[in-house]
């Protein structure tokens, strides 16, 4: 599924965020995209913010005159009542939120400051700050009823203050609506941050931080960061004390492989308060290619440190989930803990799927890292499928 | 020589092969004597297993990082969260009178004269007044005897008040009754419902075991114990009626049959305790006493047995197992009032004595009733809640009890896991500070730990059965064979 394409513009000088009406609408026009589909428009477009067109629309249309227009959309035939959607003065479109899917995201901002030897979205040092104020129009634009919003990166507290501004809009606008910040956590090293996002007291937050090595130079060395594990450690240290939820996320690669139980002990002993701990495949996109050669290993080949790992977790009464691994390479035992991790958006199955008893149950893979996949991929006959 | 220092840890030559290491947060790592040795002399090589597990662990230290003080500061003080909130534990002797005679029992009196010993309207309320009195968050309030039963009007004002004023304060509160529930009915029960109320009664066993330890008119003792059971449980609910022993010399040959008692009744708990060594207890010693040696041998059986039915299914806890373990393998804290660091005595529990003397402890009262009033902390009637919780007596017993000052303890690899009890020892040596070597108290943890350790090093069965206890909760379904 595409997020974006390009249309033909016009009428455009800024970028502009609105919501989808597929119908006329009684009020709050001027937030709305009209959306025409097949050259026809549901009503005179005056009023409103723009109009989206599937398909081609007429360029000379008397009513289009003096309209924000953009044209010829072909990949967001999706587009539904209540989804928000930016439109750049370039021809940029691109889709922000969308009210059906349970995977809606705010990328904060492309910057990091780790490089993580495995990014499966490369940050890139570009400002982007002023993206902020797109990020706080979209939330009020956003339907309240949303169960669920992630907020991501980049790294999304880089901006700091305009982080914090960003979670207390989400609270002021949508308290009914669960936040969940994947964050390196190392801002929150900085003890008045963790408090300042404490006292805004959003009602559904919970950060997810990942951890890689109980050991500070693995970890560094896995984060590109020197001084990370420091500052993440004591930021979730800080978060905590402040009454901040958190997640801790553990990607397994052959680097966090070999100690994953001594790092499954330390978060038992040093986070129980953690909310959730998820022990996580490879997306085996982005940066990872680059470093494949010290990262991959065969998921069917670490199934024994995956379970004394999460047994350990388990014993010690935290709440576990395995993200991002396909049924056939993960012992039975473990499938309680699989959980169907992949966006919708980005998450696909192979052809030899087909025919596996357990798709229904499968997370399968992520769209874009089919090519290079454990060497165990099957399709499961019913009898493996049942419970031991 | 690696540029690494060491933090605070102690250490125990555990068998020949290994040395337990444990920090001050109650972290533990086996290393083989080898890496011990080079682990103290500053030689373990940083890329060496045992360096990198000492470090995650908190046992060493290399440069300038924060992260593992931070995170020690953090443990220490969750460990030590017991402390947070002072006295939470109130126990009210509503009267001395009960209709047993058990042998071991410390205080109890089978006597008609009400007025000589049961607790005064007044009295309890003046006691409540210095129970609300206490900063704890979260109070609980502890009914017992004598047979509390025996003087049920005082129970129900007790109860009815310390619920009333819950409410104003907006205070939690919880009830425990502690009673042999011989005199239970039905009227009795629906005010314990009421009110949120858990039993606590005593079960020693096989009807022909509980009958000899627990004479009562009748000799019907287990009978009326078993019917109150059922009883309660009908009205409570299952899980608001617990049964704890006690073992006498009788019950040294039948740990299996004791342990089978408690699980054909479905409870799921069972608490195997050792007399106390006060008031009649004393007396009869030659009755009913043994060794510290011969209680830990039925002990070891005891909780062989346990896990032997654990391992098949069953879902049935050792309490001072699961208090130990939950120390030896959690971060979190918990306190217990005979074995915390300092002791709970009058700072976690206070006793209020039917005659409204306060005491630090059930076994201060019992010594009172030998004639030792040394750790009675003053009257409801006489004195204030600054001078009975912050005069002297009760200061001395806290001072002497931080067990990482004792001498004998100060150097133990378990003592992150223990405590101290000062009563204790002044009642058995006449000294608040123990003499480790000869101290029963020392035998009888130093032993534990240990054993509970092996244990858990044994196979991966007793593991799960372990973490199940610590959780508190009944193995989850895959890991039952």
């Amino acid at each position: 599924m595409r997020l974006h394409e390009t249309a033909r513009v016009s009428g455009i000088d800024r970028p502009l965020i609105g919501r989808v009406a597929r119908s006329p609408l009684a009020a709050g026009r001027g937030d709305a995209w009209l959306l025409a589909e097949n050259g026809v428009l549901p009503c005179d477009p005056h009023g409103y913010l723009g109009v989206l067109s599937l398909g081609d629309l007429p360029d000379d249309a008397p009513e289009l005159s003096g309209i924000p227009v953009a044209r010829g959309l072909r990949q967001l035939g999706y587009l539904d009542d209540g989804d928000v959607v930016a439109v750049d003065p370039n021809g940029f479109v691109r889709a922000l939120y969308r009210r059906s899917s349970r995977s809606n995201f705010i990328l904060v901002t492309e910057q990091c400051n780790s490089l993580c030897l495995m990014c499966s979205q490369p940050p890139k040092p570009i400002d982007d700050s002023g993206r902020m104020e797109e990020h706080l129009r979209l939330i009020d634009l956003i339907d309240p009823a949303t169960e669920e919003l992630g907020i991501t990166g980049g790294e999304p507290t880089l901006f700091r203050d305009g982080f914090l501004a960003l979670i207390a809009r989400c609270r002021e606008r949508l308290p009914d609506t669960a936040l969940h910040v994947l964050t390196n956590g190392r801002m929150f090293f900085y003890r008045s941050f963790a408090e300042k996002l404490g006292r805004i007291a959003h009602p559904d937050l919970v950060l997810g931080i990942p951890l890689y090595s109980d050991i500070a130079a693995r970890h560094d060395h896995i984060v590109q960061a020197a001084g990370a594990f420091e500052e993440t450690v004591i930021g979730l240290q800080h978060l905590d004390r402040h009454g901040v939820r958190v997640e801790i996320r553990v990607v397994l690669h052959a680097l966090s492989i070999p100690r994953l139980s001594r790092l499954a002990t330390f978060i038992a002993r040093n986070f129980p308060f953690a909310c959730h701990v998820a022990l996580m495949g490879l997306e085996m996109f982005g940066l990872v290619h680059q470093h494949l050669s010290e990262l991959w290993i065969d998921p069917a080949d670490y199934q024994r440190e995956l379970g004394a790992a999460a047994d350990i977790l388990r014993d010690a009464g935290m709440n576990v989930s395995i993200y991002n691994h396909q049924l056939c390479v993960l012992d039975r035992r473990l499938w309680p803990l699989a959980r169907k991790s992949i966006s919708d958006w980005k998450n696909v199955y192979l052809p030899e799927c087909n025919a596996c008893g357990a798709i229904e149950r499968c997370g399968g893979f992520f769209q874009s890292g089919t090519k290079i996949r454990s060497a165990h991929i099957r399709a499961l006959p019913s009898m493996e499928i049942a419970a031991p | 020589m690696s540029a690494y220092g060491l933090l605070p840890f102690r250490f125990l030559r555990f068998d020949d092969a290994r040395t337990l290491v444990v920090n001050d947060v109650g972290e533990s790592l086996f290393l083989a004597n080898d890496d011990f040795a080079r682990f103290v002399r500053h030689e373990l090589p940083p890329d060496h297993d045992a360096y990198l597990d000492l470090k995650a662990g908190h046992f060493l230290f290399q440069g300038d990082s924060l992260a593992p003080f931070e995170l020690l500061v953090t443990k220490y003080r969750s460990k030590k969260a017991f402390l947070d909130g002072f006295t939470s534990l109130h126990i009210f002797v509503v009267s001395l009178r009960c209709e047993h005679s058990c042998h071991y029992c410390q205080v109890s009196r089978v006597s008609a004269d009400r007025r000589r010993y049961d607790m005064s309207e007044e009295t309890a309320r003046r006691a409540l007044d210095l129970a609300f009195r206490s900063p704890a968050p979260r109070l609980k309030i502890e009914l017992q005897g004598g047979e509390p039963l025996l003087h049920f009007e005082r129970v129900r004002q007790i109860i009815e008040e310390a619920h009333r004023r819950a409410e104003e304060e907006e205070r939690q509160i919880e009830f425990v009754v502690t009673t042999n529930l011989a005199l239970i009915d039905g009227e009795m029960l629906a005010f314990f419902r009421e009110h949120d109320v858990f039993l606590s009664t005593s079960l020693d066993g096989p009807a022909e075991l509980h009958d000899v330890n627990r004479p009562r008119p009748g000799n019907d003792s287990h009978a009326r114990a078993i019917a109150g059971i059922h009883l309660a449980r009908e009205a409570l609910g299952h899980d608001r009626v617990a049964a704890m022993m006690t073992t006498t010399r009788a019950s040294l040959e039948s740990p299996e049959a004791i342990v089978e008692e408690y699980a054909r009744l479905g409870f799921d708990s069972i608490f195997l305790r050792p007399l106390s060594p006060y008031g009649f207890a004393l007396r009869s010693v030659r009755t009913t006493g043994y060794s510290m040696r011969e209680f830990l041998d039925f002990y070891v059986r005891a909780l062989d047995h346990i896990l032997a039915l654990n391992a098949n299914g069953a879902h049935l806890v050792e309490s001072y197992a699961q208090l130990l373990l939950t120390r030896m393998l959690t971060p979190f804290s918990t306190g217990y009032v005979d074995l915390q660091s300092p002791a709970g005595a009058g700072i976690g529990a206070v006793v209020y004595n039917y005659d409204g003397d306060v005491y630090a402890s059930d076994e201060s009262r019992m010594l009172a009733e030998m004639g030792d009033t040394r750790f009675r902390l003053g009257n409801v009637h006489r004195d204030t809640y600054a001078e009975i919780f912050g005069g002297d007596t009760l200061r001395r017993i806290v001072a002497a009890s931080v067990a990482e000052s004792i001498p004998g303890c100060a150097d133990c690899a378990f003592v992150p896991w223990c405590g101290a009890d000062p009563v204790h020892h002044y009642a058995t040596t006449g000294d608040l500070v123990p003499h480790i070597p000869t101290s029963d108290f020392h035998e009888k943890h130093f032993f534990l730990f240990k054993h509970l350790m092996s244990l858990y090093e044994r196979d991966a069965t007793t593991r799960r059965i372990f973490w199940a206890w610590v959780r508190r909760e009944p193995m989850r379904s895959e890991e039952v064979a």
